[in-house]
């Protein structure tokens, strides 16, 4: 049992560490929230992407550098030590991106990929509908067969960074029949700029649109942006779900850097005794974070499949986020009520956190049920 | 990096655990709380042979040590069947003794399982202070040999029992590892916290499985549920913490292993006990043997707020 990193490791950090003190930005871009943003951190998409920095675990034809999960551990940790700015491209990275890898044809990676890594198509999450949420299975947009592909037709909402992105992904019905709820569900991608799409930006609690209503009236989709087979999308979604809730959604990297932040912001306030708890715990919930993922990725590279776990991860640090920034808000006093900060930034968005990606409610009944072995019972 | 057990560390846990369950450790513990430490002696001894408590000993001193992460993944099990006795004083005392004399008189002993050991800053409770056969005392001018103990108090787990050292005896170190050994006390603190919030875990979720109201059992429903998951959800997270720990030694790393593993079982006690209804209020039902225990467990070898500020280093 060991946390040392490899030589070739150490210097992989070396040259990420380098790279970034070199190129990121000296001045916080703009809320990647607003159109300003949104096409600022699209540029800062396709500098990462120049020298292959922006999906760093891809295989190289694609534009990574198909340098293992450990490596990717590392950048990150150095990505987000250095204050890069945030991901615009999270959805089709982290959700979409290991998807088609594991489910999709090497023509649709071959497609999707490389433009994506570059921040060309930038990519919305089109999962929940005004009556599925928690509830996905029951979602009802509904995708019917037309000559060389699919006709889109219903809503979707809560459509993460929809109001300016290119395209997006989803599940929706091929089959009404199926016996199940969960049957009768595809993966399709589409594109948010085609006939018939209506997007429809709602602002999050702080007013920017961070996430939209999508109308879908007869969209047409061809038959190359099915994922996998028709009637197999629970699955392959479920597949990233996990990965959504698991290791690559919020690395180590993210929380271990917004930690330190606070230490800093601690210590420049005086080190107030009355705060010194919340603040060791942020500490020391990051350090738990990262050691739990440096476990969980060396069972993963030792052969075993990650299952329920995830959901031990998506409460531990969806929790751990608001606490963080909470305590950075009331460390700074009245300066903690200014919404134009960085930290005001992070706090609203970490205050999502329990609710997305499967409700924390939701996670806690599957580490009950998968991991404990409680029986099932009414809600 | 590779942050996982290996099989024969896997197969060493398993071993004391197979152990341990078949030793009816729930008898043992109340006839320690009573003074009556035959069972409990005999249970020292076969944890000695199974190379416990030479893990903090060095090689030279007839031990295996030193082997912080098997030394935490024992104390976990140890926790988990809430073994009785100065465990973590012993390994400590195994960390503090460090002068060439006193470390050839005593560490043998005390790797074998010859001789119990108990440490406490002078003035503080000794754990198990009228049984210890070695009672260290960390006084101001250095490490001493007391010549005796006060009177016995009680703890809040009976399990433990707790008398200050006299002043006074053998000098054996003008400055002892204070610091080094302190990190043991810790780390074998923490995983024994762990291994007692485990435990507590475990036995909940037994009984809600079993026990029924409304027709439907207690663990159907998504409040007993949502506490049980929260639980396993701190638990899990402590035990990176303890391990990793192990692997590093650093000050910061052992406090934060400390604060969250023994926070992480004092959540499950009390969940365990609101879970349990009644019966986890009695003495007399098995589950107080650990409830008490993560109880104490918190403040021993540094508070829940000394360990947060050494794990941010202020």
């Amino acid at each position: 049992m060991d946390l040392a990193v490899t030589q070739a490791e150490d210097a992989f950090r070396a040259e990420a560490r380098a790279w970034l003190a070199a190129h990121v930005p000296p001045e916080p871009l703009p809320s990647l929230e607003t159109a300003e943003g949104f096409a600022a951190h699209r540029a800062w998409e396709a500098e990462l992407a120049a020298d292959r920095w922006s999906a760093v675990n891809w295989p190289t034809e694609y534009g990574g550098r198909d340098c293992g999960l450990i490596r990717w551990l590392v950048f990150e940790e150095e990505y987000w030590a250095a204050d890069a700015p945030g991901r615009v491209n999270q959805n089709g990275i982290s959700l979409l991106a290991p998807t088609l890898l594991d489910h999709g044809t090497p023509e649709q990676c071959a497609r999707v990929l490389p433009p994506m890594a570059a921040g060309e198509t930038v990519w919305a999450q089109a999962w929940s509908e005004p009556e599925a949420g928690s509830d996905l299975a029951s979602l009802r947009s509904r995708a019917v067969r037309a000559a060389g592909g699919w006709r889109l037709s219903g809503q979707k909402t809560w459509s993460s960074r929809a109001a300016f992105a290119d395209r997006a992904f989803g599940l929706f019905r091929t089959d009404p029949d199926a016996p199940k709820a969960h049957q009768g569900l595809s993966y399709l991608m589409f594109d948010l700029r085609a006939p018939g799409v209506t997007v429809r930006p709602i602002g999050r609690l702080d007013g920017k649109p961070a996430f939209a209503e999508l109308f879908l009236d007869e969209v047409f989709v061809p038959d190359e942006d099915l994922i996998g087979e028709p009637g197999a999308g629970w699955r392959i979604a479920m597949s990233t779900a996990a990965n959504e809730r698991g290791l690559t959604l919020r690395s180590p990297g993210r929380f271990l850097a917004a930690a330190d932040r606070l230490r800093t912001l601690w210590q420049e306030r005086g080190s107030p005794p009355q705060t010194r708890s919340r603040v060791a715990d942020a500490v020391i919930g990051a350090r738990a974070y990262q050691l739990f993922t440096y476990a969980a990725a060396s069972r993963f590279l030792a052969g075993e499949r990650l299952g329920p776990e995830s959901s031990l991860n998506k409460v531990f640090w969806s929790e751990l986020d608001i606490a963080l920034h909470e305590t950075a808000l009331d460390l700074l006093g009245e300066e903690g009520e200014r919404a134009d900060t960085d930290w005001a930034e992070r706090y609203v968005f970490s205050l999502a956190g329990p609710i997305y990606a499967g409700t924390n409610e939701i996670q806690r009944d599957i580490v009950a049920e998968r991991l404990l072995g409680l029986p099932k019972g009414r809600r | 990096m590779r942050f996982l057990l290996d099989a024969e560390q896997r197969a060493f846990a398993d071993s004391l655990d197979a152990m341990l369950t078949a030793a009816d450790t729930p008898k043992a513990i109340r006839e320690w709380s009573r003074g009556e430490h035959t069972s409990g002696r005999a249970l020292w001894s076969r944890l000695a042979d199974a190379g416990v408590f030479a893990l903090a000993v060095p090689e030279a001193y007839e031990g295996l040590g030193p082997r912080p992460v098997e030394l935490a993944l024992a104390f976990v099990e140890l926790g988990r069947h809430a073994v009785p006795g100065p465990l973590v004083e012993t390994v400590t005392a195994a960390a503090l003794v460090r002068e060439p004399g006193p470390a050839k008189r005593l560490l043998p002993a005390l790797a074998c399982g010859e001789s119990m050991a108990t440490v406490a800053y002078e003035g503080s409770y000794a754990l198990d202070g009228d049984l210890a056969d070695v009672r260290l005392s960390l006084a101001p001018d250095g490490l001493r040999l007391a010549p005796g103990h006060e009177a016995t108090r009680p703890s809040l787990d009976p399990a433990r029992r707790l008398a200050r050292l006299r002043p006074g005896g053998e000098l054996l170190a003008v400055r002892p590892p204070v610091r080094e050994a302190l990190l043991w006390a810790r780390l074998a603190t923490a995983a024994q916290a762990l291994g007692v919030g485990l435990a507590l875990l475990e036995r909940t979720v037994a009984y809600v499985g079993q026990r029924t109201q409304f027709g439907a059992p207690v663990g159907s429903f998504q409040a007993v549920k949502h506490r049980l998951a929260d639980a396993r959800i701190a638990l899990e997270f402590a035990r990176p913490l303890v391990l990793g720990a192990a692997v590093t030694m650093t000050p910061a790393d052992v406090a934060a292993a400390k604060v969250s593993a023994c926070e992480a079982a004092y959540a499950t006690a009390r969940t365990a006990l609101q879970l349990h209804g009644a019966i986890g209020y009695t003495a007399e039902y098995d589950l107080s043997l650990w409830l008490t225990k993560a109880r104490a467990l918190r403040t021993a070898w540094g508070t829940p707020d000394e360990c947060r500020a050494d794990a941010l280093g202020a």
